[in-house]
């Protein structure tokens, strides 16, 4: 006789603005390497921001509208998942900080934090994912991005599966552990020095020799893309998802999406 | 000292220009933080330390009349005199009175933050007392009439070319009129000069690492040797310390010492670690005849018990500027007070004030790089967003920052407002970078795009697809 078959987790896909806005394919991605483990998922259509920008910039009160708006859409789902480390982050371990001060929310905070997740932790960590399958002939590098890093501990897991993508050959950055200079609001308002940063890194990044820089945080990706190809780097850049769900096979970030004429 | 922390922006612009603190700064990253990696490696219990290390400041702030009053104690019965000073004013004055009483000419002083805060060197030569800096990075910024651009190696910002220019036209009135190339010959150089001023020094000042409450005693490291001849030559010796320096135990200051150098410099002890109880007793071969201290407040009490109080844990080791990208990047100098780097923005806007110091606790990425090496696990990301809470409540971000923000908060909170927002700036961007996938200029946004580019949106937003595709 069959064992009876486990009910399929129901999860919440946290889209993030970075994504939602300015790169829709690591979100299908992502959406495909959940529904391949086996996750059944939907996308909340009233969802916006976590609230991260506010609650970085101080402003305590929007950041506090939008984590309760972002916990009530998500709350009826057996777990949350996002592409990012950072947005992530801000759900599993800063919602229930910034809601410390109100009984009520503060206890769903907590409860949601402990359902929320960035994605390839959540496949590996949480899903058991031992391999994928896919293929990406070539060299690529990693950079781990700092709130998944340090928040959520995010490093082995994406460098597990990524060891089993097809063709794939790993070269570690050197400093991966270094921040890229993005930092959110921080890359405007202080935009000479997060170029800085994110010159350090790029120059490690073209030291590797590898042709494909990835990372699991858009916002990383963008500083960094931004900066190879303002420098004529012959680097190109994609989240980490695209790769690990085989869908690396359109431009890259930052690449026109029609031939040049 | 002078606080020029409200030109932060101007003055990380300077700072960015400088190739000479450029290349000054790659040493740094290249130094401190991989030595402080092979030296915990060796040391399996440093997690575990780091906590007791925590547990032992906590319970000294929790309990800081009682373990100051014993120190007090202490020191007086082991016939040293112990000064208090609410105020960087009234710091400066218990030394000056000092000086004059014994009527001294000249003072040496080993490195202390605390001289540095209360501005004492200007002090001093203002009341015709002169004062020498005998750390060999303080000597060489005294020079170059800079204040230190780091809280234990404070001349990390000038390059070796720079030191040897120093010298030669400092060291000219000795005779010496060789320009040095070899680091060796310019600490030789530096240490012939300095000797005949330690023995010919009235007083000499240093900082401290610890009080220790059991003993009276105040603790320095050095590297250098200079501390030990600065406090034993001379015949008064006054320590300067704030508040927070003190622990319960000799037992204390060993768990905390075990800490602090490694996760400085990497080495597992400075090479000297000097205790100093009371003044010279009979029978004693050296030491002062007169042992003082002076423990500042300076602000410090109004920070004890609020949600910034886990600053106070602090032990200077200087392991968050070592491994911050925006210290790497502007040096210490841009802050624009005594402290810089993660510690330095979250303890500037407590002794100095939020309104002046508003750029400090935002001018970091939250990487929490600072957070995972503080040997004493201090929280500084979440004391850095308090204060940008702090300065958000007080109306202090720009016009337009507040604008924007409001203006994307507003949108945010409404999702189909929300929705139809970034479709349209979805479609603007991207049909700025269709042909080449990338926006190179951007009006509103140059602080990106004046260094890079801006990778352009695919074209459409994801929920608009989601919705064509399973909506």
């Amino acid at each position: 006789m069959n064992a009876p078959v486990e009910p399929r987790l129901r999860v919440g896909f946290f889209v993030t603005c970075l994504v939602d806005l300015f790169r829709p394919s690591v979100g299908f991605a992502a959406i495909k390497l959940l529904e391949d483990a086996g996750c059944q998922v939907e996308v909340p259509a009233g969802q916006t921001c976590c609230g991260q920008p506010a609650y970085n910039s101080g402003d305590k009160a929007a950041a506090k509208a939008l984590a309760k708006q972002t916990i009530a859409m998500f709350e009826v789902y057996d777990r949350v998942v996002a592409p990012s480390g950072s947005c992530g982050g801000m759900i599993k371990t800063h919602y229930p900080e910034l809601l410390a001060d109100e009984p009520e929310w503060s206890t769903r905070a907590r409860r949601l934090a402990d359902k929320a997740h960035e994605l390839v932790s959540f496949l590996v960590d949480v899903l058991g994912v031992e391999r994928v399958a896919a293929a990406f002939p070539g060299k690529v590098t990693y950079h781990d991005s700092c709130s998944g890093l340090r928040e959520l501990g995010v490093k082995s897991q994406p460098r597990k599966l990524l060891g089993t993508v097809d063709g794939l050959d790993l070269l570690e950055l050197k400093n991966a552990e270094t921040c890229c200079g993005f930092g959110g609001t921080f890359c405007v308002k202080y935009g000479e020095i997060s170029a800085e940063i994110v010159g350090k890194k790029t120059a490690d990044i073209v030291a590797t020799g590898a042709g494909t820089l990835l990372a699991g945080d858009l916002g990383c990706l963008l500083n960094m893309a931004g900066k190879l190809s303002r420098e004529g780097a012959p680097v190109r850049v994609r989240h980490v998802a695209e790769v690990l769900a085989g869908m690396a096979d359109g431009p890259a970030i930052g690449e026109p999406r029609e031939p040049e004429r | 000292m002078r606080l020029t922390s409200p030109s932060f922006p101007r003055n990380a612009r300077k700072a960015l220009g400088d190739d000479n603190l450029k290349s000054a700064m790659r040493k740094l990253a290249e130094g401190f933080p991989v030595a402080r990696l092979a030296a915990i490696a060796e040391l399996p219990e440093f997690e575990a330390l780091r906590d007791r290390g925590r547990e032992i400041k906590d319970h000294v702030l929790a309990n800081l009349d009682l373990y100051l009053e014993r120190f007090e104690r202490t020191c007086v019965e082991r016939g040293g005199h112990v000064h208090w000073a609410r105020t960087a004013e009234e710091a400066r004055g218990i030394v000056l009175d000092i000086c004059r009483r014994v009527g001294a000419k000249t003072v040496t002083k080993g490195k202390t933050m605390i001289g540095e805060e209360i501005g004492l060197n200007k002090f001093l030569e203002a009341h015709g007392v002169l004062p020498i800096e005998t750390d060999l990075g303080e000597y060489i910024v005294q020079l170059a009439d800079e204040p230190p651009s780091h809280i234990i190696a404070p001349a990390i910002h000038k390059t070796k070319e720079q030191v040897a220019d120093l010298f030669l036209e400092h060291h000219r009135q000795y005779g010496k009129t060789a320009k040095l190339s070899d680091g060796a010959d310019m600490v030789h150089e530096a240490r012939e000069i300095l000797r005949p001023k330690f023995l010919a020094a009235d007083v000499g000042v240093t900082g401290a690492n610890f009080l220790i409450a059991e003993t009276g005693s105040t603790v320095i490291v050095t590297n250098e040797g200079n501390g030990d001849l600065t406090q034993m030559l001379p015949r008064v010796h006054v320590v300067m310390a704030s508040l927070e320096k003190v622990v319960p135990t000799l037992e204390d200051a060993s768990t905390i010492l075990r800490l602090l150098a490694r996760s400085a410099t990497g080495q597992e002890m400075s090479v000297y670690t000097t205790f100093s109880t009371g003044p010279r007793r009979p029978g004693d071969l050296d030491g002062p005849e007169e042992f003082h201290v002076v423990l500042l407040d300076g602000g410090r009490s109004a920070v004890l018990g609020t949600e910034f109080g886990d600053m106070l844990r602090c032990i200077r080791c200087g392991a968050c500027m070592n491994h911050c990208p925006v210290y790497n990047a502007v040096g210490g100098h841009a802050y624009g007070w005594v402290y810089p780097g993660p510690i330095g923005s979250v303890l500037t806007p407590a002794l100095q004030g939020i309104a002046a110091t508003r750029h400090l606790p935002n001018a970091s990425t939250f990487c929490g790089k600072c957070e995972s090496v503080c040997p004493m696990r201090i929280p500084l990301p979440r004391l850095l967003r308090q204060w940008r809470e702090k300065a958000f409540e007080a109306d202090l971000p720009s016009l337009s920052e507040r604008f924007g923000l409001g203006l994307w908060a507003f949108f945010a909170k409404r999702p189909w407002l929300y929705r139809l927002a970034t479709r349209l700036a979805v479609a603007v961007l991207g049909a700025l970078g269709r042909k080449s996938g990338r926006v190179a200029s951007l009006p509103f946004a140059s602080a990106w795009t004046d260094a890079r580019d801006m990778p352009a949106p695919e074209g459409r937003s994801f929920h608009a697809l989601w919705k064509e595709r399973r909506g």
